[in-house]
């Protein structure tokens, strides 16, 4: 097993004064132009009858993940302002999943700083990349809620003069945190796993083997994006309903022990 | 045992015990699911859905071991 190269960390390429271009980065960046060049010609050509493949795939792809957000929101205002992100989370994780399994990611080396690394690397393939993907849906979600609630009915969630709802919001506050580590990770293991998995299989058996995990993975990959979307989707959906909001939601169970509190009468 | 041994044995336990739990509870999900597919079959586009999120929440903690047993075999 000694051939194997397995590295668990993105490994530098390039390095410009203190700035590291890992090969991930590269990577990354590889599959924004490929978005931006996919949405750039399906943008050229937007009809009401749209022609050619391009820009079919981008709509039927729109209009998926917008039913998505439908089935959690049912409001049509609140899915056309959740959209752009979660299409943004989206797609991304989905062609840079995909991109890491292309052949030439992984095999294609060149003498980067520390010897001879290999020029690209699934960019979600690196705890930095799903980091960072995690803290922008953290931190949306919470943006998300100040604008569609107010700073302060947003901060009664996680601050209260009640003992025991002050605890509760502390909890909260925790899980926010525990909510990146757990995107982060859950992420990078599935689609750094499966990039060991092709390796093992290539190495033990070349020639055929490889090809149904190679839909293994391609599986996996589509499955990540949208369970990241959807988790997203709904701590967002969590997020923008109002505690004290009678009526129109439904309420969990810890939703409608709150909504008794408050409603007993001060005497 | 030396602990070169424990090097090579740690990863495959970490994996296994981590690997039971989640396995069993995927296998739960996917029968209730069944059960409840069977007795309500409209429900299915929208259970599935669900399934395929909370399968991935339970398979996101054998994911943590496997990146445990990863880390220990490999730094």
């Amino acid at each position: 097993m000694s051939d194997i190269h397995i590295s668990l960390a993105a490994e530098e390429v390039l390095r410009i004064g203190n700035l590291s271009i890992s090969n991930s980065l590269l990577a990354g960046i590889v599959g924004s132009l490929i978005i931006f060049w996919l949405f750039y010609l399906a943008g050229r050509r937007v009809a009401v009858r749209p022609r050619g493949g391009v820009a079919n795939l981008v709509e039927a792809t729109s209009e998926a993940v917008l039913d998505l957000i439908d089935q959690v929101t049912h409001n049509r205002a609140k899915t056309l302002r959740f959209f752009p992100l979660l299409m943004t989370l989206f797609v991304f994780i989905l062609v840079n999943n995909w991109l890491g399994l292309l052949p030439g990611v992984g095999s294609i080396t060149v003498l980067g700083v520390n010897g001879e690394v290999p020029l690209l690397r699934g960019a979600t393939a690196d705890l930095n990349t799903t980091l960072g993907l995690a803290i922008i849906s953290v931190v949306m979600t919470q943006i998300y809620a100040i604008a569609e609630l107010g700073l302060f009915r947003h901060l009664r969630k996680y601050f209260s003069w009640n003992p025991i709802l002050l605890f509760v919001g502390l909890l909260e506050l925790v899980a926010e945190f525990s909510k990146m580590i757990s995107f982060s990770f859950r992420l990078f293991g599935n689609i750094f796993a499966g990039e060991v998995l092709l390796v093992v299989i290539a190495y033990l058996m070349p020639l055929v083997a490889p090809l149904p995990f190679f839909g293994l993975e391609l599986f996996v990959g589509l499955v990540q994006a949208l369970v990241f979307t959807m988790l997203t989707l709904v701590f967002l959906e969590i997020a923008t309903v109002d505690h004290s909001d009678d009526g129109h939601h439904e309420v969990s169970s810890a939703r409608a022990s709150h909504l008794m509190y408050d409603s007993v009468p001060s005497r | 045992m030396d602990p070169e041994t424990f090097k090579v044995i740690m990863p495959g336990l970490t994996i296994t015990l981590g690997g039971i739990f989640p396995a069993l509870a995927i296998g739960w999900i996917g029968s209730r699911a069944m059960e409840a597919i069977g007795r309500n079959p409209e429900a299915a586009g929208k259970l599935q859905t669900i399934l395929i999120l909370v399968v991935a929440f339970a398979e996101a903690i054998a994911i943590y071991s496997l990146v445990v047993a990863l880390i220990l075999k490999f730094v």
